[in-house]
């Protein structure tokens, strides 16, 4: 079996089509039961926002694992390493190792101070006014390019598992996805949204899992073989070593480092992973749920690895670069090469419930955002009633939706990957600065915070705006000017440790101090669970 | 329990300053910054090490160590071992070491919650 190049019939995979539409079709008609059934229980606001607080710390993590294994991990990763080799088990790595950021220092802590979003923690001791408008407008920053990362990358999806290539019917798709998103939304909420992330998580970690022992029984269960394999089919050596993607020049080693940093600190300080610790009833199952998702997540990751070496050996790099949809038809055609049309619908519709998941994840994150932070507490001055909060927090939702249906629509073609990392470049510098600093440190105060924030915010969004993904190069969004004069492609080298510091300076230059009874509460509150939001009871 | 809904709330009638302030406190909150500190920089700088000598090493990293697995694959395998190995870790000195002391020191606070006027004000009813 070792050394034979197999012929995968890229032209054979749009026969499949109507299968992949049905498994598709029954995964949403199952969801959309489940969670009718799930939303006859909400009726107040952390029903809507917070699934009443009623989930176990296992149910969350699995939740978690399914909003954070978006279809850039479980396609995009598979399809670096059946291409790049080795480098893309290094991007899965720090995917991974940042969950230990949330688990030492960020999870429970929040769990135990915050309501429902992540702006509730930050506005805690300071002054809420400025603080709360700062968070969300970087809870809303990062949930739109999240987004629209998504929404884009329905369109290339469509055209590979779905057979669609004309412009119309990618967008007829596109519309179809933010609608079904819509709906489980405002139907379900947050408890809707969660069993749809649960079923996904499932099926997406029980499909690589099936993939993963058929390619490792392929070879006879060792993984050196595998690797063997891999080597003689991309006819390269270097597909085991480091280097092949990052190792290319100063700048590109530079970039790693910088993409690493964001990935690493950014996890942590993703809002709509954030508002996952508030689903679950006390700090302890918060940490349970980050547990449960670091397992799961590493797991999956594992996974990754053999399957992207196996669609190396088995697939071989150039018939999936030439596939329609490139790299992220790597997943894709190594299961029609395993099972058949069956195992691929299987994993097309998967990897469709993937975007619509995360994307539900993302809409109720900045519904939830913008109504509780922006409409409650500043421009109704705290004197909404829930019940007109979780309305505006519903009537955001569809607007979100048609935002993204509309961005997805036109980004479809563009390249947009850059959007992911500069999420997360944004997640840890406008976030994680504040959230550490007003967790931990004392004496930090309000110009602080706000400098951190929109320091961090500004400077991450700039310098990508002025690197080589926005202009300058063939692979550029913009190829035709040339205006990039910040090298790296991702700005968390230079972000991250300005905001950090923007957040100290602001804090020692700032004569006024902040309450220091606030503080002690939010010491003692974070730390011991006094007071925390409990569980709705029905 | 809605913003404005009467949440039994513990928190307005305590004073935390005095709690911040009691040995009890003092102490959980130094054994949970002499864990969670040294071991997120720990993690922090054995990660980017990995990152450094994958970047930088590429000779070394490529080393066979047994049949086609090298030294990078082992290394970010181990990268998993130790996320692993933490996780747990950490879990393990919360439940022996944080956990009933911020028990104690919440049953302290909601167990003797009066306000001015000595009526009780926690577990009120909703």
């Amino acid at each position: 079996m070792i050394g034979m190049v197999p012929a995968v019939n890229v032209a054979a995979l749009k026969d499949t089509t109507l299968l992949n539409m049905a498994i598709f079709g029954l995964f949403v008609a199952v969801t959309m039961i489940i969670v009718i059934r799930a939303s006859r229980n909400n009726k107040t606001a952390a029903d809507y926002y917070a699934a009443g607080r009623s989930f176990t710390g296992p149910q969350n993590g699995t939740a978690i694992a399914g909003d954070y294994l978006s279809a850039a991990s479980f396609l995009g990763i598979t399809g670096a390493i059946a291409i790049n080799g080795y480098d893309g088990f290094m991007y899965s790595i720090g995917f991974l190792v940042a969950w230990l950021v949330a688990l030492l220092l960020v999870a429970e802590l929040l769990r135990n101070t915050g309501k429902f979003t992540m702006a509730d923690v930050l506005s805690f001791r300071l002054k809420q006014r400025p603080v709360r408008i700062a968070a969300a407008i970087s809870t809303l920053a990062v949930c739109f390019f999240y987004l629209l990362a998504q929404m884009a990358g329905a369109g290339s999806l469509i055209s590979l598992l779905l057979g669609i290539s004309d412009w119309g019917g990618q967008a007829l798709v596109i519309i179809v996805v933010g609608a079904l998103m819509i709906m489980y939304v405002l139907i379900g909420g947050m408890k809707g949204t969660t069993w749809v992330q649960i079923i996904k998580a499932m099926l997406l970690i029980a499909g690589a899992a099936v993939m993963t022992f058929w390619v490792l029984a392929i070879y006879g269960f060792n993984l050196s073989d595998l690797l063997g394999g891999a080597v003689e089919t991309a006819n390269n050596p270097a597909v085991l070593n480091p280097g092949m993607q990052y190792g290319k020049s100063d700048t590109s080693k530079l970039d790693f480092m910088s993409l690493g940093l964001a990935l690493v600190l950014g996890t942590a300080a993703l809002p709509h992973v954030l508002m996952r610790f508030y689903t679950v009833p006390t700090a302890k199952e918060a940490r349970k749920s980050v547990v449960w998702s670091i397992w799961l997540i590493g797991l999956f990751y594992l996974f990754t690895l053999v399957l992207g070496y196996g669609a190396a050996a088995l697939v071989g790099a150039e018939t999936i670069k030439t596939a329609p949809g490139g790299v992220n038809s790597a997943a894709p055609l190594l299961a029609f090469h395993l099972g058949g049309p069956l195992l691929l619908g299987f994993i097309s519709a998967v990897a469709f419930a993937t975007i619509l998941a995360v994307v539900a994840g993302l809409t109720i994150t900045a519904a939830a955002s913008f109504a509780h932070d922006i409409y409650a507490n500043v421009i109704a001055k705290g004197k909404a009633d829930a019940d007109t909060e979780v309305k505006v927090a519903r009537r955001t939702v569809v607007v979100i939706g048609i935002l993204a249906i509309v961005g997805g629509i036109f980004a479809n073609g563009q390249n947009v990957a850059f959007l992911v990392a500069l999420a997360f470049a944004v997640a840890a510098s406008a976030n994680l600065p504040t959230i550490i600093y007003s967790l931990f440190w004392r004496r930090f105060t309000t110009q602080g915070a706000i400098w951190s924030m929109y320091g961090g915010l500004a400077s991450a969004i700039i310098l990508i705006a002025l690197s080589p993904v926005v202009s300058g190069t063939k692979t550029s969004m913009i190829q035709t000017v040339n205006f990039a004069v910040f090298p790296l492609s991702n700005p968390g080298i230079v972000s991250i440790p300005l905001a950090f510091f923007l957040g100290w300076l602001g804090t020692v230059l700032d004569k006024k101090l902040e309450d220091t009874t606030k503080q002690a509460e939010m010491e003692v509150r974070s730390l011991t669970g006094v007071g925390a939001e409990k569980a709705v009871e029905h | 329990m809605g913003n404005d809904a009467p949440t039994p709330d513990v928190a307005a009638s305590v004073d935390f300053k005095q709690v911040q302030s009691t040995e009890q406190f003092q102490e959980l909150r130094k054994r949970h910054r002499s864990f969670v500190f040294p071991m997120a920089v720990a993690f922090l700088l054995w990660y980017f090490a990995y990152v450094l000598l994958a970047d930088y090493a590429v000779d070394f990293m490529s080393t066979k160590v047994w049949g086609n697995i090298n030294i990078g694959l082992i290394m970010g395998l181990l990268q998993f071992v130790s996320t692993f190995a933490i996780t747990g870790w950490y879990v393990s000195y919360s439940n022996r070491r944080l956990d009933p002391i911020a028990a104690e020191i919440r049953h302290e606070i909601e167990g003797h919650e009066f306000d001015k006027d000595g009526n009780r004000v926690s577990g009120t009813a909703k």
